[in-house]
């Protein structure tokens, strides 16, 4: 069996304009969204106090917020995977400082209905959840400082630059639809952004892999063939393994239930974008930053690697 | 070509099996046991004491399955949950049959039901995380400039005494901020109390000043001083704490510093979430003050701090007490409910040897004065108890006040337990019920089954032999993931969970690239051996270079992330070596044994590729 048959090489660079005029719609929509709406981050990053509670019956969400709003509690309270289940949650300023509230809470709700069950209960005092957002961006930083240097060097600046901003602006993208869409942005959904971008970096490295490769096999080509050419050869692996990946993530959207659902939702929208980002943004911006030929075959000795290694499919 | 030397299959079928052997304690599951361990240093848990706990269940006609005596204490299963806790009622009321005297902790606990022979050879199955097992989990911070300002408090008081001893005349000891200002009239006394106070001074920073006619010494603590007693303060914190968790008879508690000033609790399995807070949360001190006759009668609040008290009536009055104390919570050696001589509930106390000395000299000096004990709850201080001192007493008295039995029991608990050197406050805390802890490992685990499947079934309809290969190296990777996490006891949580789900999602691309290269090098028309040899060989390089991205954002997450994304990131990094591991040597070798000692192979099952 065999899904892709491509027997001529497709013309990707011809189009390079229109795919970067794409990218730059929906990175400055992403932007757009995260500056007007902003994230709707959990208490995790805000400080506050999150329970979720569980019901014999299908809970009434009104009768629990007006029960909290009687007894003085300003909440957020919705349905949590459920209709049995519901989630409360408190931000940190509206009077949640103390640790109790969750204890108070649930005495609150069991005093108006006595069969209800704690399931969970997360408190955030604020001076924590700034450390948290603190650490989240530096290992952001971190990240994407690491992968461009070991970028650099394996291959070239020119390769590990475009990675890097065709894989940020993943990024961007995913923040910006948790923006527009005001989903939860909670640690989980932080550590599914950064494992994105460890990720979808590897597609660049395939291309890039195959590009160096193409550059010293087709001697003639110039240097857009020489990508379409690349990109050609890799497409059929690229959504393969892109696809299996998917399955996966696939499978915790529908089975992970609603603790991992914006992990997993975080996780599609990485892949999507990945696989169109770091094949069709990364290789035209190398185009652009003036890779060529030369930089890859005249001094041999530099790069270190013989035409056999290293380049695969 | 494609040969492996005998070696190398040998070492892949030892990693196989061991991967087998320590992954296999996860499937046993666990039996109900009671654990006994010791409180205290002088109480030990021997083989005396199991014989002690055997012959009372004996007594009880309780049967245990097995017992296992350690370091940790000992350990004893029982056939199911009814027993189990007839059991520990029996244990108890043997070896502590009054808890708050017992040297002993009798808890409820699961154990892992697999063979004797796993556990001797550290087979264990993983270690769940709260979020899969039901529990809390309290992050303290430690407020480390209250340790300080106890400190020079204290320091205050030793000062004042050295300087009456010595018949030094001192216009007065007051702290400001984390100064103490020593001040006198003439610059004669001051230089005398230099002199004679450098012992005592050693921790502080001295300045000489001058304010209007007076001569101060302008005292501060050393850094290097303050940098010592913080870290004494959350060592004594941790070790206060630990006492109050014994007290819960909690199986498996996890106390830990973290970072400067910060202290992290777990407590597995608890149910009865509101008593643990209600004794880990009580950051209460214990403090021994007299109280200020003189700003009693004027109602002065000049140089005296002023505490609430509840009258009998519910009223509360105002107590005015010397800022200096008599006594710290840390003197305190024991505390037991009680009841005084009219029969009234109160908490017999009893000191350490210095705090003894000093009550001694106290209660001698002030005969007929008020005392007053004051608890200082989350930062809010409640004289407890005043009372006039009647005569002279040492290192063991009684403290009444307006208490009902119950709490008289809590207030000795608190007391016994050990005060805080500094207070603390919750700043993060996580409770997860047992039911959701069920969910999760049974949502995630599904997930992961499911997934695994689909792509069992893509690879080996797409890539036909290649293809199950292929998908039997990915379960081998699962399989050493396993092993490996059960191996290194790293904790499971439900994103680690997604962790294993999502490397294995990832795992399978290194079989891709390679399956992918060898179909090119068939089309390009190499002949099957060589394309095997070529498929692996060349998709190395690029294999590698993918996994080390993915890698850095795994150490990146590893470094700085904490809780829920520490967990991710352990399961992410391990996934990362493991799979590098089984989709190249492993498949490898399987391929080889199938086609390399093959005299002729005509063509390989690795699907169609007969079109170019």
């Amino acid at each position: 069996m065999e899904f892709f048959k491509i027997r001529r090489t497709i013309p990707f660079m011809r189009y390079a304009l229109v795919f970067n005029i794409i990218s730059v719609i929906t990175f400055l929509l992403a932007v757009f969204f995260l500056a007007t709406r902003g994230l709707n981050f959990s208490v995790e990053f805000t400080g506050g106090t999150l329970i979720e509670v569980s019901y014999q019956q299908s809970a009434d969400v009104d009768r629990v917020r007006q029960t909290l709003e009687r007894a003085g509690y300003k909440a957020e309270v919705q349905n949590f995977g459920s209709s049995r289940d519901v989630l409360i949650r408190m931000h940190a300023e509206q009077g949640a400082s103390s640790a109790d509230v969750s204890q108070k809470v649930l005495g609150v709700l069991k005093k108006d209905n006595h069969a209800v069950e704690l399931r969970r209960v997360e408190f955030v005092g604020p001076q924590v959840g700034e450390e948290l957002a603190e650490y989240g961006a530096l290992a952001l930083l971190v990240t994407a400082v690491g992968i461009v240097l070991y970028l650099w060097m394996r291959f070239e600046w020119r390769f590990g630059l475009s990675a890097i901003v065709a894989n940020l602006h993943d990024v961007v993208i995913i923040l910006g639809c948790f923006a527009f869409f005001q989903w939860e942005f909670s640690l989980p959904v932080l550590a599914a952004v950064l494992a994105v971008l460890g990720y979808s970096v590897n597609e660049s490295v395939v291309v890039f892999d195959r590009v160096r490769e193409m550059f010293r096999k087709l001697r003639k080509a110039s240097v857009p063939e020489v990508i379409d050419t690349a990109i050609t050869g890799t497409i059929s692996r690229t959504i393969i393994t892109h696809g299996s990946t998917q399955v996966m993530v696939t499978t915790m959207l529908i089975f992970g239930g609603p603790a991992l659902h914006y992990f997993a939702l975080a996780l599609t929208i990485g892949i999507l974008f990945g696989i169109y980002s770091s094949v069709l943004v990364a290789s035209p911006l190398v185009m652009w930053l003036g890779v060529n030929r030369a930089q890859f075959v005249r001094p041999p000795k530099k790069t270190g690697r013989d035409e056999h290694d290293g380049a695969v499919v | 070509m494609n040969r492996f030397p005998v070696w190398v299959y040998a070492l892949v079928g030892l990693c196989v099996l061991a991967g087998a052997l320590f992954t296999s304690p996860n499937f046993y599951g666990e039996s109900p046991a009671v654990q006994v361990s010791s409180i205290r240093a002088s109480t030990r848990v021997d083989a005396a004491l199991l014989a002690r706990i055997e012959a009372a269940l004996k007594t009880a006609d309780i049967r245990p399955t097995g017992a296992v005596l350690d370091e940790s204490g000992i350990r004893l299963r029982f056939p199911d949950i009814d027993t189990q806790l007839k059991a520990k009622d029996a244990i108890s009321q043997e070896v502590a049959p009054d808890p708050a005297t017992a040297g002993y902790v009798v808890a409820p606990n699961l154990l892992s039901a697999s063979p004797s022979w796993m556990r001797s050879v550290y087979a264990r199955p993983m270690y769940l995380g709260l979020d899969l097992r039901g529990g809390v989990h309290f992050l303290l911070q430690v407020d480390l400039q209250a340790a300080l300002t106890k400190r020079l408090d204290a320091l205050s008081g030793a000062l004042r005494a050295q300087l009456r001893d010595k018949g030094i005349r001192h216009g007065g000891i007051v702290r400001e901020g984390q100064v103490l200002n020593l001040r006198f009239r003439e610059a004669g006394a001051r230089d005398a109390a230099r002199s004679a106070l450098a012992p005592e001074l050693e921790d502080l920073e001295i300045q000489e000043a001058q304010d209007g006619a007076d001569f101060l010494l302008r005292a501060r603590l050393k850094p290097e001083a303050e940098k010592r007693l913080q870290e004494s303060a959350v060592k004594q914190n941790i070790v206060t704490l630990a006492n109050r968790v014994n007290e819960l008879g909690v199986a498996e508690p996890v106390i830990q510093q973290q970072g400067l000033d910060r202290i992290v609790v777990q407590l597995p399995g608890v149910q009865d979430v509101t008593r643990a807070k209600e004794i880990l949360g009580r950051t209460a001190t214990l403090e021994v003050r007299l109280v200020d006759m003189e700003a009693m009668a004027s109602g002065s609040t000049l140089n005296v701090d002023v505490f609430p008290e509840r009258q009998r009536d519910g009223k509360v009055t105002q107590v005015p007490t010397r800022k200096q104390v008599v006594i710290t919570g840390d003197h305190f050696t024991g505390a037991q409910a009680t009841f005084d001589q009219d029969g009234r509930p109160a908490v017999a106390v009893e000191l350490d040897q210095t705090g003894g000395r000093v009550m001694r000299q106290v209660t001698r000096e002030q005969l007929k004065k008020l005392m007053a004990i004051v608890l200082f709850e989350k930062g809010r201080g409640e004289a407890i108890s005043v009372a006039t001192i009647q005569g002279e007493f040492g290192s063991r008295f009684q403290i009444t006040g307006l208490f009902s039995p119950e709490e008289t029991t809590t207030l000795a608990l608190l007391i016994r337990a050990g005060s805080l050197a500094a207070p603390m406050d919750i700043v993060e805390e996580r409770i997860v019920g047992p039911s959701l802890g069920r969910d999760n490992i049974e949502k995630g685990f599904n997930a992961t089954r499911w997934g695994f499947l689909a792509i069992v079934v893509f690879m080996s309809v797409y890539y036909s032999l290649f293809g199950v290969i292929s998908s039997v190296a990915l379960g081998i990777n699962l399989l050493f993931l396993i092993a490996l996490l059960s191996l290194l006891q790293a904790t499971l949580t439900l994103p680690g969970i997604a962790a294993i789900a999502l490397t294995l999602g990832m795992a399978i691309d290194a079989n891709v690239l390679i399956n992918e290269r060898i179909r090119e090098e068939l089309r390009g028309g190499a002949t099957p051996q060589a394309a095997i040899a070529a498929g692996y060989e060349r998709a190395w390089g690029t294999i590698l270079d993918s996994n080390i991205t993915t890698l850095i954002a795994g150490l990146a997450l590893l470094i700085f992330g904490t809780g829920p994304v520490r967990g991710f990131a352990v399961v992410h990094c391990l996934g990362i070596l493991t799979s590098i591991f089984s989709s190249v040597v492993v498949s490898r070798a399987i391929v080889n044994l199938v086609y390399g000692h093959r005299r002729k192979v005509q063509r390989l099952m690795i699907g169609d590729t007969a079109w170019k």
